[in-house]
């Protein structure tokens, strides 16, 4: 088998027509899917499909076309742009904290021809775009050179501080998080890793302690949230009850009277896994999570299963951030972490979120397809 | 090669414990949900229904307030009003100004609309305009499909039938305030009134009912979507009243257009039949609101029609006064039942001269005399030997310058002085001061209920205390029984005296008010006089014969009293009159009197006869 693909490697460019064959379509299946799930969730958020169903599934639409086209570009090519593709990130990113809008909370959003954009979005896949390009130069004797990590730590630094001033405390959290996952992947030692993890609970006692007192009673609301019903609990508690009166089987579709009376704050956005829960029940909750791991699990497959550094690292972050977006969007809406935010890909309203998830599928796709094509693998040095 | 095979075993394994730690992550998520959703899943599907249905108050009817026969002194009326819910329109100005075309608003209604537009959520209706007419009404429901957004619904408003004539003592409602909103959460409710003034004021919580409560299925915007229960509220109580609605109107008839108050009293139970002020205001206007240019007349008149002379105007009682400083010298011995005293015109105390109201004096007198001429220099003489202390505690045994339990709110106290009180003031008691106690002058200050008061207990001996409650929610007050008053513990042989010297007063050749006498076969009245002066006479004018308070401008008349019992032999009613700066009391309070009591005395006789618990058992059902 390996012989196989020897061959298609040896050839500078393979046709259009086997690219498409090369396509994983049962991952097409899954990411479809999981769109048709957002779809019944935002019928039933919408009180019918005009309010927000329809219009996504238009976008998606969009979205999926994007996402092959993507899928056919040569990963090689696409390298070429990872470090430019960062480098613009971070130009918005500074844009967004001199010209930004201030958005619900401390969310900042550029409009750029009339469309909405959080530039962080954009820089989780600069991100790990230009990490994966880093360690896929790196022999295995640089990667143990501690001078070697240092650039690209102040390149997870960099976006990281500029979305912490934003501030955005949990975004600046999962752009750090991709970023040391990607260091990880790329087999930098424990021990270097522990070196600077182990800082951060300091860093986080300091700056607690260092915050005003309503910033701390937010956070102190965050963690008991009934403390406060009408307050900034609010959101935690009616999502709990929702979540709650869904029970084993949920009250069936278009029952669920929290989502129905629209007890549920944002709930055709953040909090549309509730608009599912109430419904669909702990056996229909069960089947969407099943269904986001194996889009995980799919991706760390072709992570996997690319036989190129740079492809294996960039699926892996793309797997990471997708993780972490489901992650994040789940316990906050179980009410295990604060809320911050953080949409369910595919699932919530909102056409920016979606295309930058897309984006982020037609790169894997790209490493897909791409998984057995030579690649300036690094010699070792003299 | 060989290191690009351990670089991507790095990886392999590297990413295989991640995809395990995700598959963990997500696994301890879906536990967490089995959690909420299946182990406290009812709990949550409790509080879920709680907010679903949401409670909302239905405004109570406000009680009713009858008089003592169940006629109707306030009730409820229903009227049109236009509200705008502003959702259901497209566009507030177009609706407003085909609105405008129908019924013409004012430019300021046009401004609290929009300002209240902007306020309220888009589904809460705001008041457009109150109190349509029948034609406004008509014109806006023909025009409704040019009217998005408006709707013509019922609201009740207070209506007082006997208007100015019980608006004293009914009182009025108004709109509550932000600070009664406060207190209660029901008078939020469109169409709720509070109590401002009277019985309307005193019994307000009680008038005002309870809410009921409907349940609705509402969204987390409070939106209702429908309703789901619905608890009618219970109405606020019936109260009746003592009045008598028709001697009422008779009285303030009598008073005719004086600035004047009058009382009538049951002695023997306290129940206030009559409670007349002049002038008077229209209660209602109150709840549809009062313009601007009617308060100021109301708060600029002399002749102050809002306030409720008979219990918060308070007047020196004059001669009214002799028959408490006499109880007073009696009681403590300063004066025997014998005792005589000479007139010669004046009494001199110190090197001030204190004259008599007759030039040259009555001669001898003796209490019975005194009384029935009214002589100032007796009293003064009684008052010097008896002290202001003694005099002061009998006035509050009275019911003088004391607070009396009646139901008004604006009841004043007046005033008795004593010793203590005028050294409070820092300045010590003069015996001068006492002298002009001694004829109700100085700093005597009583009301005319309280004069009522003291006339029933003079004629009963019994601390009568006076009330306007008769039945509260159909059920009969206490205190109702005649023999339920303490007695007031003065012996009977002193309070002959005085009664006696007050029955001269009108029935005696020579007494100071035969004009009060009844024209009643077989019934005669005993009362007392008193002219109250504002102001001091000069020295001057009285020797010269100069002086004819009617010949003052108004407001320095003296003010005519007048207080009586009857009938004399079983003392039944008593009644005060205070007509402001109304000059003589014998000549323009006694003659109101004697009809007042007149009027009384005729009213229903076969209900007098009725045993008491009987009538009220009467007034409790107006039904």
């Amino acid at each position: 088998m390996i012989f196989e693909r020897r061959l298609l490697r040896a050839e500078p460019s393979f046709g259009l027509t086997n690219k498409l064959w090369q396509i994983s379509w049962l991952y097409v299946l899954l990411i479809c899917a999981l769109a048709g799930v957002g779809y019944v969730a935002l019928y039933s958020a919408g009180g019918g499909p005009s309010l927000y169903a329809t219009p996504d599934l238009l976008r998606f639409c969009f979205a999926l076309l994007m996402m092959l086209c993507i899928a056919m570009i040569d990963i090689r090519f696409l390298a070429r742009f990872s470090w430019p593709l960062y480098g613009l990130s971070m130009a918005l990113l500074a844009a967004v904290l001199r010209f930004g809008h201030v958005g619900k909370g401390a969310e900042r959003w550029l409009v750029i021809g009339g469309l909405q954009m959080q530039p962080s979005e954009l820089m989780k896949i600069g991100l790990v775009l230009a990490l994966a390009s880093w360690f896929h130069k790196a022999s295995w004797e640089r990667m143990g050179n501690p001078l070697f990590l240092i650039p690209p730590v102040l390149a997870v630094l960099a976006p990281v501080a500029l979305i912490l001033k934003e501030p955005n405390l949990g975004t600046a959290a999962i752009v750090g998080m991709i970023g040391g996952a990607v260091f990880f992947a790329a087999g930098v030692r424990w021990w270097k890793i522990a070196l600077v993890l182990a800082p951060i609970p300091l860093v986080a006692q300091f700056v607690y302690s260092h915050l005003h007192d309503y910033q701390r009673a937010r956070i102190d609301t965050f963690l008991h949230p009934e403390s406060d019903p009408l307050g900034a609990g609010y959101n935690i508690m009616q999502s709990k009850i929702a979540l709650g009166s869904g029970g084993m089987w949920g009250q069936g579709f278009m029952h669920g009277s929290q989502a129905q009376l629209d007890f549920l704050p944002e709930k055709q956005t953040d909090f549309i896994f509730t608009v599912l829960a109430e419904q669909f029940g702990l056996v229909g909750s069960l089947a969407v999570i099943a269904l986001l791991l194996l889009l995980v699990l799919g991706a760390m497959v072709i992570a996997l299963r690319c036989r190129n550094q740079y492809g294996r690292l960039v699926a892996f972050g793309i797997a990471t951030n997708f993780f972490l977006y489901v992650f994040v969007n789940l316990a906050m809406v179980m009410g295990a972490i604060p809320v911050g935010g953080v949409p369910l890909p595919l699932v919530s309203h909102g056409g920016s979120a979606m295309l930058m998830v897309m984006l982020g599928f037609g790169i894997l796709m790209s490493v897909h397809v791409h998984r057995d094509v030579e690649f300036g693998e690094v010699r070792e040095e003299t | 090669m060989k290191r690009e095979t351990k670089r991507s075993g790095v990886f392999t394994r590297r990413a295989l414990l991640f995809a395990g730690a995700q598959v963990a992550a997500l696994g301890a998520l879906s536990a967490k949900l089995y959690q909420v959703q299946i182990v406290d899943g009812t709990k949550y599907a409790t509080l879920a229904k709680s907010n679903r249905i949401s409670s909302r108050l239905i405004a109570p009817t406000r009680g009713r307030i009858l008089d003592r026969f169940g006629t109707v002194v306030a009730g409820n009326k229903q009227h049109w009003r236009a509200l705008l819910i502003a959702e259901e329109t497209n566009s507030i100005d177009m609706t407003l100004d085909t609105f405008n075309r129908v019924v013409p608003l004012q430019d300021h209604e046009r401004a609290r609309i929009e300002h209240e537009v902007r306020r309220q959520r888009r589904f809460i209706p705001v008041l457009v305009r109150d109190f349509l007419t029948w034609e406004e009404m008509a014109a806006i429901e023909v025009n409704a499909p040019d009217l998005p957004g408006i709707i013509v619904d019922v609201g009740t408003t207070r209506l007082y039938p006997f208007g100015p004539n019980l608006a004293h003592v009914v009182g009025y409602v108004g709109p509550p305030n932000e600070h009664d909103v406060e207190q209660d959460q029901m008078l939020a409710l469109p169409g709720m009134r509070v109590g401002r003034a009277g019985m309307e004021k005193h019994d307000d919580l009680s008038l005002r009912g309870k809410a009921g409560v409907v349940q609705l299925e509402v969204n987390a915007y409070g939106r209702v979507i429908r309703e789901i229960d619905r608890q009618e509220g219970t109405p606020g109580q019936e109260l009746g009243l003592t009045i008598d609605s028709t001697l009422q109107q008779q009285v303030i008839g009598h008073l005719a257009d004086q600035s004047a108050s009058a009382v009538v009293l049951d002695c023997t139970n306290g129940e206030v039949m009559a409670m007349a002020t002049n002038p008077s205001f229209d209660p209602t206007l109150f709840d549809t609101g009062v313009s601007q240019a009617q308060w100021i007349e109301w708060t600029r008149d002399r002749l102050t029609p809002l306030i409720n002379k008979a219990v918060a105007g308070v007047y020196p009682p004059g001669s009214t006064f002799k028959p408490a400083v006499a109880m007073a010298a009696l009681e403590s011995g300063a004066l025997s039942l014998t005792d005589r005293i000479n007139c010669p015109g004046y009494l001199d105390i110190g090197n001030t001269r204190f004259h008599c109201w007759k030039l040259g004096g009555h001669g001898l007198l003796d209490l019975h005399g005194g009384l029935k001429n009214s002589c100032d220099v007796f009293f003064y003489e009684t008052a010097r030997r008896a002290g202001i202390d003694p005099i002061n505690l009998m006035a509050h045994r009275f019911g003088l310058g004391v607070p009396l339990p009646i139901e008004l709110p604006d009841a004043r106290v007046g005033l008795i002085p004593s010793k203590e009180w005028r050294e409070r003031q820092g300045h010590p008691w003069e015996v001068g001061d006492t002298v002009v106690s001694g004829i109700g002058q100085g700093y005597v200050e009583v009301t005319p209920l309280q004069l009522a008061t003291y006339v029933a207990r003079v004629a009963t001996g019994k601390l009568v205390q006076p009330h306007l409650t008769r039945a509260l929610g159909g059920v009969l007050q206490p205190s109702q029984d005649p023999a339920s008053w303490p007695s007031m513990g003065l012996p009977d042989k002193f309070l002959q005296a005085v009664r006696g010297g007050m029955w001269a007063v009108v029935n005696e050749p020579g007494g100071t008010a035969p004009l009060a006498r009844l024209k009643l076969p077989g019934v005669t009245l005993a009362g007392k006089t008193g002219s109250a002066q504002v102001r001091r006479v000069s020295r001057e004018a009285r020797e010269h014969g100069h002086f004819n308070s009617a010949d003052l401008p108004w407001e320095f008349r003296p003010h005519a009293l007048f207080i009586c019992f009857a009938p004399y032999e079983a003392p039944r009613y008593a009644v005060s009159v205070v007509v402001e700066h109304g000059n003589a009391g014998a000549d323009v309070a006694g003659p109101i009197a004697r009809d007042i009591m007149t009027d009384t005395l005729l009213r229903d006789p076969a209900r007098r006869q009725e045993a008491p618990g009987q009538a009220v058992a009467d007034a409790g059902n107006p039904s």
